[in-house]
């Protein structure tokens, strides 16, 4: 199989870290060769992070480069609209319609980019989520970055049992159900 | 059941210990390393220890090998040059049970103060280095630098970049190997490094290197793939990857033994292929030594010697491949910033309104240099703050430090700048020293330290009195402030910056992200008393923003309710709400 290339990014403490644990996990349990490539250290403090997934027979290179992601899951518009340069051709954005303003728009010195959704919709398959909203709903507002994962389930080569598995395996005990209950409301929202 | 595993490249490294047989591990954390020493803590086989620093770690570790036993030191590559001094001699004294240091470079700068070469330092030191490419040669290849240090009697290090230590990659886990001890042998000819005995020990280094040129072109942890040969490749560690991505079709040579190269095999290959890249990122550390062998080969005249490769660089720079990608949006930048309740925005919204210079030091509180903080104005490395400062003074005299203090977080404090601090007082410096206490090594993730009374394996210890430490090093004003209170904050630091003598404030709030409970109280702005002054976003704060019609308003999903923006706000219209 050819290599599969998927992108996640967001704002440095969003929990992009889990998202991809469980990913690598997922791509395991389907026998592949995985490769994740993570960011730590300064970055984490609020700043723009990107993940990279990538599985197939044989993966080389840890990263992925400008037009190559299959799938890019942004966490934050904004980080979506970075990012986008990344994806292939046809390739699927699956975003959190969430809001987090950098540092440069705080304090006034850059604009936060308006109507970013509705541009990307006229060039590429997206698929959005309030994710947060949701969460909330739930009762649990960390769970949404899996509410996020449920959206982008949809629009990948595993089964839903495979990811309810999977998540089974990964997330702390306690959290197993609320975790489970997230996946399937974003599983089922489009 | 497979025992192939998914593992994080530096918890392989500690795997790769743990399998070896290792018996010793200490360090100092700092990223792209950190994690080496988080997961070696989980095997109850291994000793590992937190150390104040990277020399003390590497000192551990070498008299853990000459007890006998396999130890280890991990650090980031800036650390090595803490750690340089006993690297140095102990290239000269060799070891009895195998030492191994894993170093780890940051091409891309993602988490450093420079992009320095870790194997330009090993060969200055004449200490052999190894380079894994993914997770599963970094577990065997640190197995094979205990072999190899045991062999050749040497301490290796084995060298990491980011991408490597940060990414996750299968693995297959093999036993622990035990070890016997090797028994001690008093030695002072070998152990002892006074001069009449390291010009002996030089001669055997020397000839150390000269042998280990020789037999590694036979290790194992070299590859040759032979296909293609108009063009073949050396390279190695995870550049490998973006040469096998980029070219699958070409020749490559793989070298898994970096320093010293492995002569005979690299001049095969090149008699066998027509033209010859290296592909190495950072310091053309292979390259300039195969082209003073005589050999052609093109590197870095077409390649940079900065941040990191990948494959698409490599088929513009090689092939000329116009790749016709999609250009970049043009968006705001995202940089790092101090968390909502970060107690350092608080210490430096006092010293932005006093207009106070800060020398600084390395840590989370590097970030109040930009805007709208814009109180670091310096930061060079570990404990410099302080030794800056002072040099400042004794330059310029006492009267021109009065609007500077130096910053430091704790665990830099206890890392270097208590000596710094030594120096100060010793020396009759006047400086104010704010030691931002919050109980922890914030940046790398929450690593305990010396001062914190919890060893790295989660166990109680004696905590070093910071207050009391200051005082012993002679300082006779010691303050200690909770990071939030502002009042008084602003009172201490014009009293300590006006004084004649040392002072020292220590600020403390423990980190905010260590406090793991559901947050209890938040604030809310009440549009009615807000005048839009704008005075609460002064401080940064991530969760305070302006909306375009010019409301402020705190987010919900963000505010851990530390009410420094109450403080701030003249109108009292920022209200704490409680929410359970």
């Amino acid at each position: 199989m050819e290599t599969k290339n998927i992108m996640i990014v967001g704002v440095g403490g969003q929990g992009t870290l889990l998202t991809s644990r469980i990913l690598g996990a997922l791509t395991i349990q389907a026998g592949f060769d995985v490769k994740l490539s993570e960011v730590h250290g300064m970055a984490q403090r609020g700043g723009s992070v990107v993940t990279y997934v990538r599985y197939g027979d044989k993966v080389y290179e840890p990263i992925i480069e400008e037009g190559q992601a299959d799938v890019l899951i942004a966490f934050e518009r904004l980080e979506a609209l970075r990012y986008t340069h990344f994806l292939k051709k046809g390739g699927a954005i699956i975003v959190n319609d969430q809001r987090i303003d950098p540092m440069p728009v705080v304090i006034g010195a850059a604009k936060y980019p308006e109507n970013i959704l509705e541009d990307l919709e006229k060039e590429h398959r997206i698929y959005k989520v309030d994710a947060m909203e949701e969460a909330k709903k739930l009762g649990n507002s960390k769970v949404f970055n899996v509410i996020v994962l449920g959206v982008a389930a949809q629009h990948m080569d595993f089964s839903k049992d495979d990811w309810l598995r999977v998540i089974e395996n990964t997330v702390p005990a306690k959290t197993v159900e609320m975790n489970k209950k997230a996946f399937e409301v974003g599983y089922n929202l489009h | 059941m497979s025992d192939k595993v998914i593992m994080l490249g530096n918890e392989a490294f500690a795997r790769g210990a743990y399998e070896a047989g290792c018996k010793v591990s200490a360090a100092y954390p700092g990223t792209p390393s950190t994690e080496i020493s988080e997961n070696i803590v989980k095997y109850d086989e291994i000793y590992s220890e937190w150390s104040p620093n990277e020399k003390v770690a590497m000192e551990v570790a070498i008299g853990a090998s000459i007890s006998g036993v396999r130890a280890l030191a991990s650090m980031k590559h800036v650390g090595l040059n803490v750690a340089a001094d006993p690297l140095f001699t102990v290239a000269y004294i060799g070891v009895t049970g195998g030492l191994v240091a894993i170093v780890a470079d940051d091409p891309g700068l993602y988490s450093s103060q420079n992009e320095q070469d870790t194997r330009a330092i090993a060969r200055a030191a004449k200490v052999p280095v190894i380079e894994p490419s993914d997770s599963s040669e970094a577990k065997e290849f640190v197995k094979f630098a205990f072999d190899l240090s045991e062999k050749y009697d040497t301490p290796v290090i084995v060298r990491s970049t980011t991408r490597l230590s940060h990414s996750q990659g299968m693995v297959e886990l093999n036993e622990r190997i035990e070890k016997d001890d090797k028994p001690y042998v008093r030695d002072i000819a070998k152990n002892v490094m006074m001069p009449g005995n390291a010009k002996g020990r030089h001669l055997v280094v020397e000839s150390r290197e000269a042998a280990l040129a020789k037999d590694g072109s036979s290790f194992p942890i070299n590859k040759v793939e032979y296909k293609d040969t108009k063009i073949g490749f050396i390279t190695s560690g995870i550049p490998y990857h973006y040469v096998k991505e980029a070219f699958p079709e070409a020749s490559v040579l793989k070298l898994g033994i970096i320093n010293p190269l492995p002569k005979a095999l690299i001049e095969e290959f090149a008699s066998k292929v027509e033209t010859l890249y290296v592909i190495e990122e950072l310091d053309p550390i292979i390259e300039e030594q195969v082209k003073s062998w005589g050999i052609p080969a093109i590197g870095k005249e077409i390649l940079t010697v900065q941040g990191e490769y990948s494959a698409n660089f490599l088929k513009k720079a090689i092939a000329g491949e116009n790749l016709k990608l999609a250009p970049a949006a043009q968006v705001p930048n995202r940089p790092p910033i101090l968390c909502p309740g970060c107690p350092h925005r608080s210490v430096y919204s006092v010293l932005n309104k006093l207009k106070i210079h800060g020398a600084g030091d390395i840590g989370c509180y590097t970030l109040g240099a930009v805007a709208p903080l814009s109180v670091v104005d310096t930061t060079v490395c570990m404990g410099a703050s302080i030794s800056s400062l002072h040099g400042m003074e004794k330059a310029k005299g006492k009267d021109y430090i009065k609007n500077w203090v130096a910053v430091i977080g704790d665990s830099t404090f206890m890392h270097t700048g208590v000596n710094s601090l030594i120096n100060m007082v010793y020396n009759k410096g006047t400086g104010t020293v704010m030691i931002l206490d919050n109980s922890t090594t914030g940046m790398t993730g929450h690593q305990d330290h010396a001062a914190t009374g919890k060893t790295l394996k989660g166990e109680p210890t004696y905590a070093v009195d910071l207050t009391a430490l200051c005082k012993a090093v002679g300082v006779n004003h010691v303050y200690e402030i909770n990071a939030f209170d502002t009042e008084k904050l602003e009172k201490t630091i014009k009293e300590a910056t006006a004084m004649d003598e040392v002072a020292v404030i220590i600020t403390k709030s423990p980190c905010v992200l260590l406090d793991k409970t559901p947050v209890n109280k938040q604030y809310r702005i009440e549009a009615e008393a807000c005048k839009k002054c704008g005075m609460c976003m002064k401080p940064g704060c991530p969760a305070i923003t302006k909306k375009e019609n010019g409301t402020i308003v705190i987010n919900d999903t963000m505010c851990n309710g530390c009410g420094l923006c109450e403080t701030s706000c003249k109108f009292g219209a920022i209200k704490p709400v409680q929410l359970r």
